[in-house]
């Protein structure tokens, strides 16, 4: 076969992004984490508090400085890999890129160096204040991100001039039909993420009995944040569906392999769509399941994948399935979640081993969750790069596919070497635990040493 | 009065650009050197030296790149696809550059290779950025608004020439900032390196202002005519000044002059590259006008810009201030 350009810069683009966004899903929730016990440090003074952020903080750093170095590659892919797109839709997604950087990127490269590096050096409140500032700063950089991104699948306030796309309101563009929607799904993802990782660490040390303290701390937050967010998820899940149903209905009958819109849908646990002959083959499926979700009616229609010609159809497998994976993990996030509140109102949470050595080799669920979520919302707005006004296929650069092939495998090399280090470095910080001796905040402005995130002062 | 909104934007990108050129600069800059300095306590204390600023150093390349996209969209998508190979190349590099620094300070025994991952990383990613300043000066091929060239169009010697310019020019800012954050032995060697690669900087800005008034007729067009060259003689007079209080600040050993003279010099270097291609951003057919985005896009984001970059300025000051003073033996605990 050929190698097609478009497909191989599809490649790349999905690799690389899907590289990066596991670890904001992370850093977004872990950030959270930390500034939350940098703050109850200083509000009771209790040292395991102070042990926990430390700890946590080297972990973040290793994570944040992945996450931060593979997102700059993304941002010049936009050109390097979607140059068509860059030029005609620049004046939109541009601006909203840039408000991401001013706001968001070096609020929290900035803070970023007195969080791992200034422990003792500057007062305590400073230091809470940076951990909050990084924080803060990986929200807005999600909030500006995911406007561009759902401003792709909901274009609004734009008038097209010789194939340029020009803003007409940008409060209109910025708060776009699925942002919101969007924007609290993605956040609360990675809210979930981490917690899942800290529940994760904290019963493997209560399973091994060792740093019992901060372990005890790490599950019983975990659990109290995944008991109000895990279902909160189902709930912001379904109505950004909803909404989609409204903006783009194709991609709702790919994620339902809903082929003929004549008739109410089935809700389909398991099935393997054939999309040549335009029907499902081995279904296993709750009668009407699809139209009572998605319309409240047993007997409520909605668009079929027939309803458009073949060639503006998604590539439903990927919809389909990666939703059914997002959909069973969230499930497993909310049973998770609701039998660890049961067992910590009982007063059994630290010694229900059984369930202690579920919850500790399920940290990969939210990573895995955000990756499926994202193949359903980027594969689902297939063919299209910006719904309805661009294809994929015209957003291309002009660079030749041998070019593109020998990029693709580099990024695989590099990612490939970058990513198992880091895990087996993370796994080494995990397994050397929460240290003891802390070094004390100052009271003022000191040039005492660099306490860094990586030694152990 | 109607503002020339292209051009205040130019003007931002353009600071933005020099911003990342000299604060990340000096990060390279002591990575390059890395091989030189054998003793791993000392790599230890010269990494310190920048930890806690190389990410916000490199936040202001994403500023440039995006910024490109926000103000000159045409420009962007046709530089992009142009450079395709050295900017993967200069980001791929940056990956290892950047993880270096976490992984080397966790890593026990494969802490060698993540040295070599910092230096090599590093080297890569100034040549690249070089390559790309120098094919930019060249020129890029463009039809119907769209790169129209060759992937390897890029790549000439003349391209190589300002690769190998832009590693040495990293290089002194890399000593002469090691001058002035350390003392004792890493002091000692910084200042000798700086002293060599001073006089290399100013021999490849000598061949550079040489090779493109000779092979770029816009360009010695630019600088030689009258009234031109009534107004930028200045330009290299200031520059053999800037070059003589470096040389001068590193012979009597004072800790500060050196670096900020080296900045001196790339920002006159800097300042001689804008006089050559001035109006264009894309040499030789394309001017920051041509390429300008949608008015309202660039005051929606000028109206952010004008408050946000001072305050970021603020605090980029405030974070030097808080880990000012020399790294001294024995402080950077591992
Ligand atoms: C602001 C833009 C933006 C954002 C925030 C995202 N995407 Fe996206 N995505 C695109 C912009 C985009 C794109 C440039 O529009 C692509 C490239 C080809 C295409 O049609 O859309 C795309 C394609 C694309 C594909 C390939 C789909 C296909 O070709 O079938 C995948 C798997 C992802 N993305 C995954 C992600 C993930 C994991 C993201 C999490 C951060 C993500 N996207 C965020
Ligand atoms: C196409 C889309 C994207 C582009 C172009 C992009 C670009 C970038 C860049 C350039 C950085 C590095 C910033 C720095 O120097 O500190 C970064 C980091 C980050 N990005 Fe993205 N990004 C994209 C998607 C996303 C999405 C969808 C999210 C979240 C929902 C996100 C959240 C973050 C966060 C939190 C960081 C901080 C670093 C970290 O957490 O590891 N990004 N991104
Ligand atoms: C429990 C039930 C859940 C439902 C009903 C649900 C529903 C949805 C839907 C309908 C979309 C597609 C939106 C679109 O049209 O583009 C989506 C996307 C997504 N989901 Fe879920 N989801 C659930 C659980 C989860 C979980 C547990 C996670 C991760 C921890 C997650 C992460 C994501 C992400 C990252 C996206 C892509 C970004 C977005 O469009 O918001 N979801 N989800």
């Amino acid at each position: 076969m050929e190698a097609d350009p478009v497909l191989l810069a599809r490649f790349q683009f999905a690799f690389t992004i899907a590289f990066h966004i596991i670890f904001p899903s992370f850093t977004i929730g872990l950030s959270a984490y930390i500034a939350t016990l940098e703050i109850m440090w200083g509000w009771t003074g209790r040292e395991h508090y102070g042990r926990l952020s430390g700890f946590w903080t080297k972990i973040f750093a290793v994570s944040f400085g992945m996450g931060v170095v593979s997102g700059i590659v993304l941002s010049y892919q936009f050109g390097t890999n979607w140059s068509g797109f860059s030029a005609a839709f620049g004046n939109i997604i541009g601006p909203l890129a840039g408000y991401e950087v001013l706001t968001a990127f070096f609020l929290e490269a900035t803070f970023l160096g007195i969080l791992l590096f200034g422990r003792n050096r500057v007062p305590r409140g400073l230091h809470i204040f940076s951990a909050i500032a990084v924080a803060v700063g990986t929200a807005i950089s999600a909030f500006w991100i995911i406007s561009a991104n759902s401003w792709m699948h909901t274009p609004v306030a734009y008038e097209m001039r010789n194939g340029v796309a020009h803003p007409l309101d940008w409060w209109a563009i910025v708060f776009n039909p699925s942002f919101l929607y969007r924007l609290t799904h993605m956040l609360n993802a990675a809210y979930l993420t981490a917690g899942f990782v800290v529940l994760a660490v904290g019963a493997r040390y209560l399973l091994a009995g060792r740093h019992l303290d901060e372990a005890r701390t790490m599950v019983r937050m975990s659990i109290g944040l995944l008991f109000v967010l895990a279902p909160l998820q189902l709930f912001l899940g379904d109505q950004h569906g909803l909404n989609t149903l409204k903006h783009q209905p194709i991609k709702i009958a790919a994620m339902e392999a809903h082929w003929d819109g004549s008739k109410p849908g089935d809700f389909h646990i398991f099935a393997w769509p054939d999309p040549a002959n335009e029907r499902n083959r081995f279904e296993i499926s709750i009668p009407r399941g699809a139209s009572l979700i998605l319309t409240h009616d047993p007997n409520g229609l909605f668009p079929g994948l027939t309803s458009v010609p073949k060639q503006d159809r998604p590539p439903i497998h990927n919809v389909f399935f990666a939703f059914r994976i997002m959909l069973g993990i969230g499930f497993f996030m909310i049973a998770a979640a609701l039998f660890g509140g049961l067992l910590l109102w009982r007063g059994r949470l630290f010694d229900t081993r059984w369930y202690l050595r579920i919850v500790a080799q399920t940290w990969w669920t939210g990573f895995v969750a955000v990756i499926a979520g994202w193949v359903v919302t980027e594969s689902g707005r297939q063919p299209w790069m910006v719904q309805g006004l661009m294809r994929t296929a015209d957003a291309v650069s002009p660079v030749p596919a041998a070019t593109v092939a020998t990029t693709l495998a580099m990024f695989v090399v590099v990612y490939g070497i970058v990513f198992t280090m880091g895990m087996y470095y993370i796994n080494r910080l995990i397994a050397k635990g929460p240290q003891e001796q802390l070094v004390r905040p100052p009271k003022k402005f000191s040039a005492g040493p660099l306490a860094a995130a990586k030694g152990d002062a | 009065m109607e503002w020339d909104l292209p051009l205040i934007w130019a003007g931002l990108i353009g600071t933005a650009v020099a911003m990342y050129v000299i604060l990340d600069g000096f990060d390279l800059g002591i990575a390059i050197l890395f091989p030189f300095h054998p003793d791993e306590h000392e790599r230890d204390r010269i990494v310190d030296t920048i930890a806690p600023f190389w990410d916000g150093n490199e936040t202001w390349l994403v500023l440039g790149g995006v910024g490109l996209l926000v103000a000159f969209p045409l420009a962007y998508a046709v530089i992009m696809p142009a450079f395709y190979i050295p900017v993967i190349v200069m980001l791929l590099a940056l990956v290892f550059r950047g993880v270096s620094f976490e992984f080397r300070t966790i890593a026990v025994t494969s802490k060698p290779m993540w040295n070599v991952a910092f230096w090599l990383g590093s080297l890569v990613a100034g040549f690249s950025q070089g390559m790309i300043l120098g094919g930019l000066i060249q020129g890029v091929d463009v039809a119907d608004n769209k790169f129209a060239g060759g992937p390897f169009d890029f790549a000439t010697p003349f391209a190589a020439v300002c690769g190998v310019g832009v590693v040495l020019g990293y290089g002194l800012l890399g000593a002469t900032w090691l001058i002035m954050k350390t003392d004792g032995a890493i002091a000692e060697r910084s200042r000798d390196q700086a002293q060599v690669l001073l006089l290399a900087v100013l021999g490849f800005m000598g061949i550079v202002s040489l090779w493109t008034p000779l092979q770029f007729e816009r360009i010695s067009e630019r600088w030689f005519s009258t009234p031109n060259i009534f107004y930028l003689w200045p330009v290299p007079i200031v520059t053999a000044l800037v070059a003589l209080a470096c040389w001068w600040g590193l012979t009597r050993e004072r800790d500060n002059l050196p670096f900020f003279s080296a900045i001196g010099l790339f920002l006159l270097g800097y300042l001689g590259l804008v006089i050559s291609v001035f109006p264009y951003l894309v040499p030789p057919s394309l001017t920051i006008w041509q390429t300008a985005a949608a008015r309202e896009s660039q005051m929606f984001i000028l109206i952010g810009t004008l408050p946000l970059l001072p305050i970021i300025l603020g605090y980029t000051v405030f974070v030097y201030w808080v880990f000012r003073g020399k790294v001294r033996e024995g402080e950077g605990y591992h």
